[in-house]
């Protein structure tokens, strides 16, 4: 309203220093969902289940697997953005909220297999070797989709909330805040490498065989996921969207550039941020419960600090502070990461170290930031 | 929410507030009571308690001991500093703070008085009265020609002004203020003087400055701190005339 407002009195020069999220979705932004809704819901589907194999145009299954991972990245991306890039809450522990997601779609996809596995048992077969004779209580009513579907927003929200209240609350910020998330997400990833924790241990959940009944390497299931990634994408997006253009937003922001007065404002930070921060949670949560039946596999590697700090350069170098920027930065990353890591892989983290270095020295507001100023 | 009880007059009430910080005491035994639409200077040294006195009001800092009131009921120790700004004292800052990353109209409407929880906050949409408002404060700081730059963009003295404006969004009831008119060109302080004389009754101000000409020109009365309690109190000639204030402060 307000911005809308400021279009119709200010003079022109005032207008071009309205901040960047504003002009993000001005015209041509619509065009370009379009564009991206398009290849997700036709081109891709119909080049993989319509065009037979070997002809020019099909996608392979290989393909759109690859393109459903980089869309879960993508989601988690946009979570990170939220949380740093508008709040200016730097979360280095995002991998556990991603990878607690992927863990309680993993447990109904373990209990979906039944008697499939290599043990032949009703329980998943590294219970089997761990001689065990009975699910523990935790596993409970797993093998129902709504509850393991309920567990995916739940575990990570809780966790989330709980940590966020006392961290925020005791008023921990900055890089503190950063090293006890890392710490967070290292020692979570501990607990899961533990074969008595029930989750796997560290070879985790894998050989799932169906989803809902569906046979969960089809390629009709694989596209299906796909694009069901896509559509909480694109709905994560217009969430972010509505929050960062709302009043919410602009408190935000506010409390990344200036908490005190935003406090001496007669707003309480804490809830604010604990709004947001679970939120965030939450969205890396979805991601990884998508990820896992689309890839096939999770385990306590996607809690090592090393990854929460992948989704931090991702978001880097996209650009924070915008909503698109962060989901091209996890796209353009990972397309990298699946190029390189086949075709030089022992290059891949000197890549990556240098485009974090590059980024952070020539680009502070990442790939969005010369994009935006040519709109402008 | 309970409104301040003010029918004693007093609006802020503080007695025996004493703070100390490694030892260190910032403020001793210090008593000092504030009526309803004065205007008030407080003038010390460095290190005299003056921030520490504002920390101790806004609740960014607990007193050691005594009691701090506004009006007759709202005990400030007990209230974070949300709450306390809600209850109407407003806070301006020596270096200005304002949100660099929004414009100069949407940093008067995010202070603007209104609900400040999350939920209300997401669906809040500007009416054309609180819009009307916010012209109306725009005016009173002479930005209303900045309304849609970025606040970062501005010049010290119009920052000043700005968070001067979003203290008057927040209709408060008592506005501190610690060296509103700190890197102010002359012109800027002589409307700042304007404008806080004409607040007061309206509001009640306390200003904290070094600037002796600038509190010359707007104190109705002025409080001297020194070493953490008040070294004496009255009017401008009064104070300049006492002989403790002559050698402390004064330094004749």
């Amino acid at each position: 309203m307000a911005s809308e407002f400021i279009r119709a009195r200010a003079p022109a020069h005032a207008i071009s220093a309205l901040p960047i999220a504003a002009r993000w979705w001005s015209g041509s932004a619509w065009g370009w969902m379009g564009v991206a809704a398009l290849t997700l819901f036709v081109l891709v589907p119909a080049g993989n289940l319509l065009v037979p194999q070997g002809h020019m145009l099909h996608v392979s299954d290989y393909t759109v697997t690859l393109a459903g991972k980089i869309l879960c990245y993508a989601i988690v991306a946009l979570a990170m953005d939220l949380i740093w890039g508008y709040t200016g809450i730097l979360s280095l522990g995002h991998g556990l909220f991603f990878a607690l997601g992927g863990y309680a779609m993993g447990m109904y996809l373990m209990r979906s297999i039944g008697r499939d596995g290599v043990s032949g048992s009703d329980l998943p077969d590294f219970m089997v070797f761990l001689d065990w004779k009975a699910y523990p209580w935790y596993w409970s009513f797993t093998d129902q989709f709504w509850y393991a579907a309920l567990l995916v927003v739940l575990v990570p929200g809780v966790l989330a909330f709980v940590f966020g209240y006392f961290a925020f609350r005791s008023r921990i910020k900055g890089v503190y805040f950063s090293i006890i998330t890392q710490a967070l997400t290292y020692a979570f990833m501990l607990l899961f490498f533990r074969n008595d924790t029930g989750f796997g241990g560290n070879n985790g959940f894998t050989d799932f065989k169906r989803i809902l009944g569906f046979p969960i390497a089809a390629p009709e299931t694989r596209v299906a996921l796909f694009m069901l990634t896509g559509a909480a994408l694109g709905g994560f997006l217009l969430l972010g969207r509505a929050i960062v253009s709302s009043k919410l937003g602009r408190v935000l922001t506010a409390i990344r550039d200036a908490e005190t007065r935003v406090m001496f404002s007669g707003y309480n930070p804490v809830y604010f941020k604990l709004f947001i921060w679970t939120l965030s949670a939450i969205i890396c949560g979805i991601a990884g419960a998508l990820y896992v039946p689309q890839v096939g596999i999770i385990n306590p590697s996607e809690m090592s600090p090393a990854n929460s700090i992948e989704i931090a350069i991702w978001t880097a170098v996209g650009g924070r502070g915008t909503l698109i920027g962060p989901i091209f930065g996890a796209v353009a990353v990972n397309l990298g990461k699946s190029w390189f890591t086949v075709a030089l892989p022992e290059y891949w983290l000197y890549v990556l170290g240098l485009l974090f270095i590059v980024v952070t020295l020539y680009l502070p507001r990442g790939l969005a930031g010369p994009l935006s100023r040519k709109t402008s | 929410m309970p409104g301040v009880d003010i029918t004693h007059g007093g609006i802020l009430y503080l007695e025996s507030i004493s703070v100390s910080f490694d030892g260190f005491k910032a403020l001793n035994d210090l008593s000092l009571v504030v009526d309803a639409g004065e205007l008030r200077c407080i003038i010390g040294p460095n290190g005299a308690g003056k921030t520490t006195l504002m920390d101790v009001v806004t609740g960014k800092t607990r007193p050691d001991s005594g009691r701090a009131f506004f009006g007759q009921t709202i005990d400030l120790t007990r209230l974070s500093e949300p709450e306390i700004a809600d209850r109407g004292i407003g806070r301006k800052f020596q270096k200005p703070t304002v949100f660099e990353q929004h414009t100069v109209f949407e940093n008067i409407e995010l202070a603007k008085k209104t609900d400040k929880r999350v939920w209300p906050t997401w669906h809040a949409k500007l009416d054309s009265k609180a819009r009307d408002q916010i012209l109306a404060i725009l005016d009173t700081i002479h930005l209303s020609s900045q309304a849609g730059r970025l606040a970062g963009l501005l010049s010290h003295g119009q920052k000043q002004w700005l968070e001067i404006g979003m203290l008057l969004a927040q209709e408060p009831l008592l506005l501190l203020l610690d060296e509103p008119v700190a890197g102010m060109t002359d012109e800027e302080t002589l409307r700042s003087a304007e404008l806080f004389v004409s607040l007061a009754g309206d509001y009640t101000l306390i200003v904290v400055e070094h600037d002796m000409d600038f509190v010359a020109k707007i104190a109705q009365r002025v409080t001297v701190l020194h070493e953490g309690r008040v070294l004496a109190d009255g009017s401008m000639q009064h104070v300049q005339q006492d002989e403790a204030v002559i050698e402390v402060f004064l330094g004749r």
